[in-house]
């Protein structure tokens, strides 16, 4: 008799579809039957562990219940309420799960459906929404591009791979962020302020896209006039963002001790911050958000939101992105996710390719090379050929990458040098990712001047 | 490489949907695989390692080799690829191996022979017509058949999560009706004759494929008023379609008839000391007499007009293939449901023969033949309900009450797989990719029909959404009760009986609207 064995979780009852992120749930996840440390997987449900059974105080405290050598908090507050509720649901499933100290370690099918559901409920909840609701207030485009727009968007490898394989959250600040930039974008600015601050306090790297949203919203007030409605504003923002932040570290405000050994958890000086390549995803997000390259003058156009390259540079978009992937590829293939990044890579460069037709637009001004193009040209008569250079340049990209996914995966590295291929694709994405920055510096610094042409000459 | 970027970047969507769903398959293959696993590598190593006249006789493992020999033959061809992946899954003697490279083989074999079954759907494609109601791509018959065949969630989870080689297999089929459909007789005959010899299920539908070519190819013109003419009778086709059956035949059952197996490959193809019913009831009729049967025996008891002594102790649920009798109603013997399908198929073969309508009354025909020994069959498996959804596919993006049909059939039909994928990792995959499918299949479908009167009545709406609160009753709520120690069988019940509900309504629609529909002018173009 077959019996129903189901590990009972919260589950989703309706999705907007995302086939891959369920199907490759059934991967392996990071450090499976690994000890004595396991992997991130055990961090997360160590963390509900501790946030279950550990009163506040000692959360961020080494303690005898607490050892912070083995995967301590060292996210902001709101990880550790999200984990104390996952915590109370797994709890009602099976106690097993997060019993003091007996559960290290614990892996079964039931609970890594839970786990893994605990990540796609968070994604429907957080980041799903925001990409459709951006996707939505899209400009200018039919409702097919809006759609294949999303679709993209949400098949992007990287996020799928490292969330649902390698098991983060990253969904959840990543979602809160994306509402932020909604938010500032459609004017709500107190709540896109409140949005970011709450991703923010998920997880402080959020914290590489605070300057321009502080800039940007600064840039608003002083537009508005100091003296009048742009005080109240900012007066109003720097209220949301207090209180916010009050109210996430509430518990740790009552002691001063509290406050700075949260802090030393989240910036650990004696680490890296780019521990590990998983800093990787921040690195690609912090080039699609055009962090890097902030000229105080041009914030307008940085704060153009995120996703909006997908459907104005497909083509290059779509090139960055696969590129970060890639340079995701030691982590995941330690994590065994060989075969789901390539199908997921494979799936977002087919869609791309058949929802943007991007090898189409590679002319200049599909690539809004146009005015630097002509700038140059006014040097260099013969400087025509920029997009046929882009091309090739893609062409050698791909099968470089290609190349070297073949060679991690087939070869042995020389005994001298055992990490010599993760050392190579470290180098390779880097040159991608240089060039990357070259190129939005153009486009921003151009763009600027066309428009002060254009302004010169209306 | 260079070749799918061309592919793909020229827009061209059929590439792309067979790609995606490929991709799709891929990510499935560390999942939960049955026990059709262990049989087909068992078949990959009886092929292997013994001598033909061994392949019948042979039984080290439980999993005999049960399908015609053009199967075992295919087997004997994979094992050849198969020793480069490990050599060990071919040693008669290890049984219920499954290292990783096994899997990645069989795996692979699978997503690799579903190639023919993309060729089938882009010809049945080519052949289907349909009204064009919008520009759209989307809105294309074409582009929703092709993602009703190509993403079939039926077929996905029982080939590529359960595991089984119907893709190909089905390919044979669609081929073999897209090449009727092109008037291709000699080839659709041949292709028949083949996929016969490869699985003998099909022979559920071969009344409608002989009866179609006796009418409407053998007699090669009608009288005016569509009834036939005896002296345009051609003997050179039957002969050449005699010809073709019997090489095919010679070439299956040739060396088994030489060394004298027959009885013996005869006896394994159709083994009929097991039960009328699989351990999980198939949604057929039989799902249902079984349930009858069950209450009024339970009724009986309570009312105390049956002796608790005299009923046998086997419940139909207990999840073992044997033979029992059933305590109020009559018992159903393999002779009776033989007698009841050959009088279900009856009435759609007359009017195949009578009212011939073209390679579309073909169609339509295979559907009710495939459809009625679903329902009335002996041992019939819930898989077996593939066999009608996916001819159904090529009729759904015609009309919309065959639409309306198809719709209810897909539903309920795909609803009774999940019994087969239990396992809890499993569970977020086959409701999401259900639901993606439903969603899909229906707002298409109700796209392209927008025209005309809706799709669905209320009654069929609820039904429909009835299936929401099952799934959540037998798979969260259920095992949270008390029953489940004392009545576990109760979930596969309901299902059985809620879908087998569902597949009667749906078959009962479909003769009706064949019996009823006038004949085709012979002015109309088919």
């Amino acid at each position: 008799m077959r019996f129903h064995y189901v590990g009972q979780a919260g589950l989703e009852l309706l999705t907007s579809g995302d086939p891959p992120t369920s199907a490759s749930q059934s991967a392996g996840i990071t450090g499976a039957g690994k000890p004595p440390m396991f992997g991130d997987y055990e961090a997360q449900r160590h963390w509900q562990e501790i946030t279950f059974n550990l009163p506040v105080k000692q959360w961020y405290f080494n303690s005898s219940d607490n050892n912070l050598q083995y995967w301590g908090l060292d996210y902001p507050p709101l990880t550790a309420y999200h984990s104390l509720l996952c915590a109370y649901m797994a709890k009602f499933i099976n106690p097993d799960w997060i019993a003091l100290h007996t559960s290290r370690g614990y892996e079964s099918q039931a609970h890594k459906l839970f786990m893994r559901s605990t990540v796609l409920i968070a994604d429907l909840l957080i980041y799903i929404p925001a990409v459709v609701l951006y996707c939505c207030c899209l400009k200018e485009i039919s409702t097919k591009k809006k759609i294949a727009n999303a679709l993209c968007i949400l098949l992007y490898p990287g996020l799928i791979l490292i969330d649902y394989g390698h098991f983060q959250y990253n969904s959840v600040s990543l979602g809160f962020a994306l509402w932020g930039i909604l938010g500032v974008s459609c004017d709500w600015d107190l709540l896109g302020s409140l949005a970011f601050c709450l991703a923010v306090n998920y997880k402080q790297m959020e914290l590489y896209h605070s300057l321009p949203f502080f800039c940007f919203l600064l840039g608003k007030c002083f537009k508005k006039g100091l003296k009048g409605k742009g005080f109240v504003l900012l007066v109003k923002l720097a209220c949301t963002v207090v209180a916010s932040f009050i109210l996430c570290w509430l518990p740790f405000f009552t002691e001063r001790e509290q406050t700075l050994q949260v802090l030393r958890r989240l910036f650990p000086v004696d680490r890296g911050l780019f521990e590990d390549k998983v800093a990787n995803i921040w690195c690609s997000f912090n080039v699609l958000l055009k962090i890097k390259d902030i000229l105080p003058r041009h914030i307008q156009l940085i704060m153009r939101p995120v996703c909006l390259i997908l459907s104005d540079i497909p083509f290059m978009s779509t090139w960055f992105l696969l590129v970060s992937t890639f340079s995701m590829l030691p982590l995941l293939l330690k994590d065994e996710l060989l075969m789901p990044s390539v199908v997921t890579t494979m799936a977002f460069f087919i869609a791309c390719v058949t929802s943007f037709t991007i090898f189409e637009k590679t002319s200049e001004e599909e690539l809004q090379l146009k005015s630097f193009s002509i700038s140059v040209r006014k040097y260099l008569p013969c400087f025509t050929f920029l997009s046929r250079i882009i091309q090739y340049l893609f062409l050698i990209s791909v099968i470089t990458m290609v190349l070297l996914t073949l060679m991690t995966v087939t070869l042995n590295p020389p005994q001298k040098l055992p990490d010599l291929f993760s050392v190579l694709v470290c180098f390779v994405s880097c040159l991608n990712f240089l060039f990357f920055l070259v190129y939005f510096n153009i486009i921003i610094m151009w763009d600027s001047k066309n428009r002060r042409n254009q302004k010169k000459i209306s | 490489m260079a070749a799918l970027t061309i592919a793909v970047g020229t827009g061209n969507w059929f590439s792309a949907l067979a790609l995606g769903v490929t991709l799709l398959k891929c990510l499935l293959i560390p999942t939960y695989h049955s026990t059709d696993f262990e049989v087909h590598r068992n078949w990959l190593a009886i092929t292997h390692s013994l001598p033909i006249s061994q392949w019948y006789y042979e039984a080290t493992s439980e999993w005999t080799l049960d399908y015609p020999p053009f199967f075992a033959w295919f087997e004997y061809i994979l094992s050849h690829v198969a020793k480069y992946f490990d050599q060990e899954m071919l040693n008669v003697h290890n049984l219920n191996y499954s290292s990783s490279r096994t899997l990645l083989f069989q795996r692979f074999s699978v997503i690799f022979t579903d190639i023919l079954f993309v060729y089938a759907v882009h010809e049945c494609c080519k052949c289907i017509g349909g009204k064009k109601v919008g520009k759209e791509l989307t809105e294309k018959p074409k582009f929703i058949l092709s993602v009703l065949l190509l993403w079939n969630f039926g077929l996905l989870i029982v080939d590529h999560i359960h595991f089984q080689y119907n893709g190909f297999l089905f390919g044979l089929m669609l081929l073999s009706i897209a090449r009727l459909f092109q008037k291709r007789h000699i080839e659709g005959a041949f292709l028949f004759a083949v996929l016969l010899h490869f699985k003998h299920i099909y022979l559920y539908v071969a009344p409608a494929y002989g009866v179609y070519l006796l009418r409407s190819y053998c007699f090669t013109a009608n009288k005016p008023d569509g009834s036939i003419r005896w002296n345009s009778f051609s003997s050179v086709r039957v002969i050449s379609l005699g010809l073709v059956v019997f090489l095919v035949s010679a070439l299956s059952l040739g060396p088994f008839l030489a060394l004298n197996q027959l009885p013996q490959v005869f006896s394994r193809l159709f083994p009929f000391k097991r039960g009328l019913c699989h351990a999980y009831w198939a949604p057929n009729f039989w799902a249902l007499y079984n349930a009858l049967d069950k209450v009024l025996s339970v009724i009986g008891l309570k009312l105390k007009f049956l002796d608790p002594n005299k009923i046998p102790k086997a419940s139909m649920t207990s999840g073992l293939v044997q033979q029992f009798q059933h305590t109020v109603l009559p018992s159903v013997t393999p002779l009776a449901t033989l007698i009841c399908t050959l009088i279900a198929i009856l009435p759609s073969i007359f009017c195949l023969w009578f009212k011939p309508q073209g390679p579309r009354g073909f169609l339509r025909c295979l559907i009710l033949c495939a459809l009625s020994s679903f329902m009335f069959g002996w041992h019939v498996h819930e898989k077996a309900i593939l066999l009608a959804i996916l001819p159904m596919s090529l009729l759904s993006v015609g009309k919309a009450g065959d639409a309306s049909v198809f719709l209810i059939l897909t539903t309920t039909g795909h609803y009774s797989l999940f019994p087969l994928l239990f396992t809890a990792p499993e569970l977020p995959i086959k409701i999401l990719l259900m639901l993606l499918f439903t969603i899909y299949s229906i707002s298409s479908l109700k796209t392209l029909f927008r025209k005309e009167k809706p799709l669905f009545n209320w009654v069929e709406t609820f039904y429909l959404l009835g299936l929401g609160p099952l799934e959540v009753g037998c798979e969260f709520v259920f095992p949270l009760t008390s029953w489940k120690l004392k009545y576990p069988f109760i979930p596969l019940l309901l299902t059985s009986v809620y879908c087998a509900v569902g597949i009667t309504y749906a078959w009962f629609k479909l003769y009706v609207s064949v019996l009823i529909d006038p004949p085709v002018d012979k002015t109309k173009k088919q």
